[in-house]
């Protein structure tokens, strides 16, 4: 009896464990970042270039940071949920333009509307690195003290906002 | 025509080739920085190194990785930076701790595992097979069926 129930509860494991792994994404690294403070910048604004923005500008707010670009494709993808978000007024997006080119970034911008309350020029790609970015979009949940909550890698969608980053927001607003 | 055919032996002289930009700079720089980048993971695509991907991701970091030689930190100092940013994953050789010490011991369980089904086996097979002695009738059959077949 033994020598079937042996490698049946073998093959039980190991199964068990392939299959978790069939569902896992390896492209979702843990971000070392989260409950860490928002690394610093001082960046030109898309916009009005001759200003910078730093996020001890957003101190005592509730905000999202959202790494965008034009040529970004999977960008295109979450872009209306960003317009219907800041439509509703909840939180406040910053976008940052990560290498990319100042004109196409505009005419982007202008074509699928501006959900962010002002976006970021990294046109080097030096804050992403300090932001740990590696696949763009990304989105950043950072509290009123101004410490990284949580990280979205790859497009925000109504599932995960819906389940993770509205949730955590409202719980963030109340501290 | 000989004249011209000569003169086609020179056109090699006008071949020129070159290194790349940033290996002429510092090639000793240039040459550690490869052998860190080695020991890193590309984010982008996971199972290229730092030194071989042509992500633009990994070109960005390898001249974060220069530039903070130049600067004078040391290899370790580097490392550190990295996995403040990206975590443990940039590492090929992730660090032993609580978390990643079933990747590092977890082989070798399995051999351990392996050899001692090896041993229980070998020890059950030698209990199974055993020896039985002939009476002297039987051995004489044996011989004399023996000798039968070879001739």
């Amino acid at each position: 009896m033994m020598r079937f129930i042996l490698p049946f509860v073998i093959f039980i494991i190991l199964a068990t464990f392939l299959f978790v792994g069939l569902n896992l994404n390896p492209r979702e690294v843990p971000s070392p970042l989260v409950g860490k403070a928002a690394p610093a910048f001082s960046l030109p604004q898309l916009h009005t270039p001759n200003r910078q923005f730093s996020p001890l500008e957003m101190e005592g707010k509730v905000w999202l940071l959202n790494v965008w670009a034009s040529w970004c494709v999977s960008c295109e993808a979450e872009h209306p949920l960003l317009i219907e978000l800041a439509r509703q007024n909840i939180v406040p997006i910053v976008g940052l333009d990560y290498k990319d080119k100042r004109q196409a970034a505009l005419v982007w911008l202008e074509r699928r509307g501006n959900p962010y309350v002002l976006t970021v020029s990294d046109v080097e790609g030096r804050t992403g690195i300090d932001y740990g970015v590696y696949g763009v979009p990304e989105t950043y949940v950072i509290d009123k003290q101004g410490l990284i909550q949580y990280k979205q890698i790859g497009p925000v969608t109504t599932e995960n906002l819906r389940d993770k980053i509205l949730p955590l927001v409202a719980e963030l607003e109340k501290k | 025509m000989r004249k011209y055919l000569l003169l086609l032996c020179f056109i090699p002289l006008f071949a020129y080739a070159g290194e790349a930009q940033d290996m002429a700079q510092d090639p000793v720089l240039e040459k550690r920085m490869v052998i860190l980048a080695e020991e890193l993971r590309c984010l982008v695509c996971q199972n290229e190194s730092l030194a071989s991907s042509h992500a633009e991701l990994a070109e960005d970091l390898r001249r974060e990785v220069r530039e903070l030689m130049q600067k004078g930190m040391s290899d370790q100092e580097i490392k550190d930076y990295l996995v403040a940013r990206y975590g443990d994953f940039v590492l090929y050789k992730p660090p032993v701790k609580g978390f990643t010490l079933l990747l590092w011991l977890g082989p070798f369980a399995l051999l351990l595992g392996g050899l001692g089904v090896l041993v229980f086996q070998l020890r059950k097979r030698r209990k199974v097979v055993t020896e039985t002695t002939l009476s002297p009738e039987a051995e004489a059959r044996v011989t004399a069926l023996l000798n039968d077949e070879k001739r």
